[in-house]
């Protein structure tokens, strides 16, 4: 849509990721939020700070002495009752991990952007999925963004999935680092009476809460047996997997509602890319989709019958969507920006097995690794990926993992 | 180049002191470094290697320990065992490497986000057992590598990225805190004084026990250009409260750094030194247990 971009909407800004996800903050009007500096998010606390500093956003801005404390600061913050935000990745993320495992569990509608940063070790501050592939069992919601607008409207209906009384559960929106972070285009900001509709009233807490009139113990010991044993424990984990399955539909509705007032629309859990003609196709999650879906429009015009299929909604796992793609080729090949040592392939291309078992046919799979630590997947790269999944119709296989920045 | 800049070396005062082949003790190949133009790490750095030299400590016995952020890279910078550990962790870190050898001689380069804030806790249980460990807490007084957010020593009213109305939060006196967690010698210099700032790390290293040193750098860069400090000369005048203008303080409430800043070796006890303890503890209560 060139002509559209190249118009001056009422409210567009140029702005990176960082700022954008800023922004979202901004809107959605949280009471408070913790901070811990680590790259490639420290920019984003930054615009935070200063948005709270010029009285945009009207929250309390505790600077922590680590990321433990941020979401320790957090637990407590939204028991008693207030709408919080924060963000971080990477090592910072892995340091956070014991209060963050308990926020699910909890029933905490916190919501958290992880600014994707690869793993340890080596030492790499650059991007890649590895933290955030690695948070699949914690019981969080998980979306990955495409672009630096997605960032911004993921975030804003990020509130309402989150505090949704069917979901109750913290949501991670995903943008990757470098690419998302400081990759600076135009942004539309929605309109902040449209975005308080939107949400709604705050209704954070109306399950637990910190209040001395309606006092409670939170959280007590479980398990083993006694009072509290194990039926309170299987409860606990079968009412977390209901909220689970419910934030399929409640990601779907939310989603609908969001091109409903803001006109702009996203596949909620995973989109189709030219797949409906398609003989076969390659499968990508975040920032890699724009080149991905690039270097098929490049296949086609040289008739190669492709598509491709994005993954956005990761968790929970968006097993009827993809199922219902993958029926629709007879090959696929799945880019991973991240690795499962145990699989020996990319994480995504691991979860992909269980869908292909829903399926009729056996389809013939490759697992790509690419972008591992701020490494670039060009068009290039896809077209590599594009050709060897083609070339299994053909019964010429590929054995993967293919580790598309090997020689570089 | 500033004016004081331009004295000092119109006066020949610019060799870098030392009667020493710095180029002997670090990674050539890991050069040019990564700090700022007027950053007082690599001011520390060298007094370090100085001071091992004169101390005459051998490379291969020598263990570098260093965390994450501005402080954490400088040891990379050592020809020595060097290991870039964890965020806040290079203080249990080293603990296990001094317990299991204890004949190296390991020496921790932290930063006061490093120490104080995400690795508080290892700080003051270090002190507390009293192993001996030479631990360097580079203060800047801000997250430099990160682009300058707010940290523990932050002083208060000063302005960062994350406090940009001013930080209202007190910081930490780091050597009172050592001190009374119960660290074997602690001390404090500023990167003005390179001789002086050499002989307290010697005197650390010496120390048989827990050794806390605060060295008071500088962070030009994000720090200094947002607060409007000066450059990098003037900073460092600024170090010493003795050198620094008398109004410097006067307009802010620092109470934890009075006007006369207190440096030189600021406590040394003579409590028994944890590895030498618990390894005559464990004997004897092999001893005691007799066989199982």
């Amino acid at each position: 849509m060139p002509d559209t971009a190249l118009t001056n909407e009422p409210n567009s800004i140029v702005c990176d990721g960082n700022e954008a996800a800023a922004w979202a903050v901004s809107l959605a009007k949280p009471d408070m939020v913790a901070v811990y500096p680590i790259t490639p998010q420290s920019s984003l606390v930054e615009y935070v700070s200063q948005f709270i500093a010029d009285g945009k956003i009207d929250a309390d801005l505790m600077d922590v002495e680590g990321e433990h404390s941020v979401m320790s600061v957090l637990h407590g913050a939204c028991l008693a009752g207030a709408r919080t935000y924060t963000a971080t990745c990477g090592p910072g993320l892995y340091y956070m991990f014991e209060p963050y495992v308990r926020t699910p569990g909890m029933r905490l509608p916190i919501v958290m952007s992880v600014v994707t940063r690869d793993g340890l070790t080596p030492q790499s501050v650059w991007g890649g999925q590895q933290d955030a592939m690695m948070l699949r069992e914690t019981g969080w919601i998980q979306i990955y963004c495409e672009s630096v607008q997605e960032v911004l409207d993921s975030l804003i209906m990020a509130f309402r999935i989150a505090e949704h009384r069917d979901v109750m559960l913290p949501v991670n929106i995903c943008h990757d680092g470098n690419y998302l972070s400081y990759g600076v285009t135009k942004v539309i900001l929605p309109e902040q009476e449209m975005v308080d509709d939107f949400l709604g009233e705050k209704d954070t807490n109306w399950h637990v809460a910190l209040d001395p009139d309606r006092p409670m113990s939170v959280d007590p010991l479980t398990g083993g047996e006694g009072p509290g044993g194990p039926s309170t424990f299987v409860r606990y984990r079968k009412s977390h997997c209901a909220g689970m399955q419910n934030a399929l539909r409640v990601i779907t509705e939310t989603h609908d509602e969001w091109e409903r007032m803001f006109g702009r629309s996203y596949a909620p859990l995973v989109e189709e890319y030219r797949l409906d003609d398609a003989d076969y196709a390659i499968i990508t999650i975040g920032s890699m989709s724009g080149a991905g879906k690039d270097a098929v429009d490049v296949a086609r015009e040289q008739g190669e019958k492709v598509g491709l299929i994005r993954i956005k909604t990761f968790r929970p796992f968006p097993m009827a969507a993809l199922t219902s793609a993958l029926a629709k080729v007879k090959a696929i090949g799945v880019v991973d920006r991240s690795v499962s040592f145990a699989w020996n392939c990319g994480p995504v291309y691991q979860e992909i097995q269980a869908v292909l078992y829903q399926l009729e046919e056996r389809l013939p799979a490759i697992s790509f690794i690419g972008g591992l630590a701020g490494a670039d997947i060009t068009g290039e790269h896809f077209a590599r990926v594009i050709e060897s999944t083609g070339k299994q119709l053909a019964g010429e296989m590929t054995e993967g993992p293919v580790w598309l920045n090997e020689n570089e | 180049m500033n004016k004081i800049a331009a004295d000092a070396y119109a006066n020949n005062q610019a060799t870098p002191p030392g009667d020493f082949e710095i180029k002997d003790y670090l990674r050539l190949d890991l050069m040019p470094h990564f700090m700022c133009p007027g950053c007082g790490h690599g001011i520390a750095l060298r007094a370090l290697i100085w001071a091992i030299h004169e101390l005459g400590i051998d490379k291969d016995n020598l263990a570098i320990v260093s965390g994450i952020g501005c402080s954490g890279r400088v040891g990379a910078y050592i020809d020595a065992n060097t290991f870039h550990f964890t965020h806040g962790r290079p203080l249990a870190m080293a603990t296990g490497l001094k317990l299991a050898r204890p004949e190296l001689e390991v020496i921790v380069i932290s930063g006061d986000g490093d120490c104080l804030a995400i690795g508080g806790n290892h700080l003051i249980h270090a002190c507390r057992r009293n192993l001996d460990i030479t631990c360097l807490m580079l203060n800047n007084e801000v997250y430099g590598m990160t682009g300058g957010q707010v940290s523990p020593t932050t002083s208060e009213t000063m302005l960062t990225t994350t406090t940009t109305t001013g930080n209202m939060e007190p910081a930490f006196d780091a050597c009172k805190l050592a001190e009374a967690a119960g660290a074997g010698l602690v001390g404090r210099e500023v990167t003005l004084q390179v001789p002086t700032l050499k002989n307290l790390i010697k005197e650390g290293i010496a120390h048989d026990g827990f050794s806390f040193l605060e060295i008071i750098s500088d962070c030009t860069e994000v720090y200094g250009r947002k607060n409007d400090l000066g450059e990098s000369a003037e900073m460092i005048l600024k170090q010493k409260s003795d050198l620094r203008p008398e109004t410097f303080y006067d307009t802010v409430d620092q109470p934890f750094r009075p006007n006369k800043l207190e440096t030189g070796v600021l406590v040394c006890n003579d409590r028994p030194e944890y590895g030498a303890a618990y390894r005559t503890h464990t004997r004897k209560g092999n001893a005691q247990g007799g066989e199982k």
